[in-house]
């Protein structure tokens, strides 16, 4: 592991010795789960919109470079200014342009996973600029100092009773109550002076309709609307992934992504913007710029195999269903986006050097797969990574950076155990005699035990017990 | 940055070429097939709706200013924005001078102009709508010149016009039939209920960053 790489497996056994922070996971996504499956207790239904939602997907990325021309074309013709970025540097400048240009002190922020992926924050502040996020997660995660654990319930990690400890220390007359409502409020008054005074409102996009130059953010707050309605700027920023064909394309998704994220049957607010303030119009930015960002997403979709990353809707559901992502949370992948889809997406953005880890803190349990509204098959494109970070050549940055002596011959080991009948049964005979009586601190068997129960080894083996069942041995 | 963009562009269409992707069909009937008989949608929206907090009143295309007007003066509230030159607008105002209702406030400036009486004093905004949803129970908001974003955005209570003669299946269907694609207006919302957020511990707090409160008045025929 290179030094500033982000150690998952370290980071894991810290999380999973937080006895609060697994209960806090695990009754947040026990209710998602439940809330999730009774927005599709109607099978034909969910078979049917997802196989839509997939072909929506699908058939943007098919057409990917003239539907961001057109997008381009559609966005300027409304009067939004449209930006490309190859990086996230590129990117980071290109808001620092429109920031210095009108002079902004202050900038609201709605929630967008591509500004924490480019870190916008950090570039913002050493600029001298201060910029609030609004949506009340990611305010009460930026007020800790710390980063989002989920990408759609950022601060899931942490308890009323943490939250109210935060806000008294953070806020100035905040009083010392353990309660949802008032906390919620008390962010509300703070935010809301915000709102009125910032320069510039910034957002992500959940999806960009290239035939009429709109960008459709959905949300609960309103602070999406608070952030792209009344400063007089607004910058939104997208992957360049997230366009569709039509406007038609859209309700799909929009049916799709809060049934499949909270279990809501649609999001408070739906919100399609095509434009800055026309003449005459009383309110809305005077100004509505588009950042496109690559960031090794056009690698990503050289691949054919890999490409169908880029059909994720960002929904969460992989997330909240992962048995690896429940128990650790999200802090243990120090990664813009945790979960399945990040473990998949993170690794081809930034190198196998830096993440070959993340692709193997995956059970291929399969749940992911299951729920993905997108039909996307992340324990397949998992298991290509595990193979890219050993092997070099591959698509992926950084291939064949894991690469481990020990590990091959481990394995080669494997192999050759598995070839040979005598081999075989010796070692299969010897964990059934002998692996009951090993002691739970023995090293390997030691990172499981020390936040599981030690398995049982069976006293006969499988090919004892069929045999007796008369089945006959090869 | 025209260089990320030529660069971009370049490498898109070139690795697609390569390994090209034909474009699936898509299949809309599986939205297309959700019906509800004409007099179950409005229950229906009724039912989502209220799940999610949001309040109704009922009136006529005669009574509706009278009802608006006694809603306001029974919930206590003292001041209500407006679009002046809507003809919901100018409906509203006939007959309002009476001493007993709200202040009425006209939003007839840009929103610099306005900016502190709308965040710091002004209780209640009214607003039409295009129409209501009833897949997802949610209204159809369509801003103009006359009628801007932030009445339906800063105010603590939104007031919603909501005429029974506009109400569709689905999302897609609303698009469809309006002819949406055809000239998208600065800024289309669909609304379904009073600003909500589950940021604490999953618990439901109602009222976070827009409008406490969400009014539908129906208006039947
Ligand atoms: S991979 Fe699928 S389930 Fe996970 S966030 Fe993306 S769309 Fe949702």
């Amino acid at each position: 592991m290179d030094g500033n790489a982000p150690d998952f497996a370290a980071a894991s056994r810290a999380a999973l010795a937080d006895p609060q922070l697994r209960g806090n996971f695990r009754r947040a996504m026990d209710g998602l789960m439940s809330k999730r499956a009774a927005q599709f207790a109607d099978a034909g239904e969910w078979t049917g919109v997802r196989a839509l939602a997939a072909s929506v997907r699908l058939r943007a990325l098919s057409k990917l470079p003239e539907l961001l021309e057109k997008l381009e074309e559609t966005c300027t013709r409304n009067g939004i200014t449209v930006h490309w970025a190859a990086t996230t540097d590129e990117a980071n400048a290109i808001a620092l342009d429109i920031l210095h240009r009108v002079d902004a002190k202050l900038v609201v922020k709605g929630k967008s996973m591509v500004t924490e992926e480019m870190h916008l924050n950090a570039v913002l502040e050493k600029d001298g600029i201060e910029v609030l996020e609004s949506d009340l997660g990611e305010y009460i995660v930026q007020l800790d100092g710390t980063m989002p654990s989920h990408i759609i319930m950022p601060a899931i990690h942490l308890n009323t009773k943490q939250i109210a400890h935060l806000f008294k220390r953070k806020i100035k007359d905040a009083e010392s109550r353990e309660d949802a409502a008032y906390l919620t409020d008390l962010a509300r008054r703070v935010l809301r002076a915000k709102f009125q005074a910032a320069d510039v409102g910034m957002s992500g996009v959940n999806a960009a309709v290239a035939e009429t130059g709109t960008l459709c953010l959905i949300e609960n707050e309103g602070n999406g609307r608070m952030c792209t309605t009344v400063p007089p700027v607004h910058i939104a920023f997208m992957g360049l992934e997230k366009v569709v064909e039509k406007l038609e394309d859209v309700p799909p998704v929009i049916s799709l992504l809060p049934r499949s994220a909270t279990g809501q049957p649609i999001t408070t607010y739906v919100n399609m913007i095509s434009g800055p303030r026309k003449d005459g119009e009383k309110d809305g930015p005077r100004e509505v710029h588009l950042v496109i960002l690559d960031n090794g997403r056009s690698s990503i979709y050289a691949d054919p195999e890999l490409r169908d990353t880029l059909r994720c809707i960002r929904c969460g559901a992989c997330m909240n269903h992962c048995p690896v992502y429940t128990k650790v949370g999200g802090h243990a992948y120090e990664a813009p986006y945790p979960g399945p889809i990040g473990k998949i997406l993170v690794p081809q953005i930034e190198g196998l050097a830096k993440r070959g880890a993340m692709p193997h803190a995956c059970t291929m349990c399969n749940a992911c797969v299951e729920i993905c509204p997108v039909k996307i098959p992340i324990v397949e494109i998992m298991g290509r990574l595990r193979v890219e970070a050993v092997k070099p050549g591959g698509a992926v940055k950084d291939g064949g950076a894991k690469a481990s002596r020990t590990e091959a011959m481990v394995w080669s080991g494997w192999a050759a155990m598995n070839a040979s009948p005598t081999a075989y049964r010796v070692a299969t005979l010897a964990m059934s005699k002998l692996g009951n009586a090993a002691p739970s601190s023995l090293p390997l068997l030691k990172e499981w035990t020390n936040v599981r129960t030690k398995p049982r080894f069976a006293g006969r083996t499988l090919h004892d017990l069929a045999r007796a069942k008369g089945v006959p041995d090869v | 940055m025209s260089d990320a963009r030529s660069s971009i562009l370049t490498k898109l269409r070139a690795t697609r070429d390569a390994h090209p992707l034909p474009p699936p069909a898509s299949d809309f009937a599986p939205i297309e097939a959700k019906r509800w008989p004409p007099e179950e949608r409005l229950p229906r929206i009724r039912r989502l709706m209220e799940a999610v907090h949001t309040e109704f009143i009922d009136a006529t295309e005669a009574d509706w200013p009278v009802v608006l007007r006694e809603f306001l003066a029974r919930e206590g509230v003292e001041s209500l924005l407006y679009a002046p030159a809507t003809e919901a607008g100018k409906r509203l105002v006939e007959g309002w001078e009476s001493a007993a209702n709200p202040t009425l406030i006209p939003y007839d400036r840009p929103l610099e102009d306005l900016k502190p009486q709308l965040f710091e004093s002004i209780e209640a905004g009214f607003t039409t709508t295009r129409g209501a949803i009833a897949e997802t129970g949610s209204l159809i908001l369509w801003p103009t010149a006359e009628e801007p974003r932030t009445l339906s955005l800063v105010p603590h209570i939104h007031i919603a016009l909501l005429r029974t003669d506009a109400l569709y299946d689905t999302f897609l269907q609303a698009m469809r039939e309006q002819g949406w694609a055809q000239a998208m207006p600065t800024n289309v919302l669909l609304v379904s209920g009073p600003s909500k957020t589950a940021d604490i511990e999953q618990t439901l707090a109602y009222g976070v960053h827009g409008p406490k409160r969400l009014v539908v008045l129906v208006v039947h025929p």
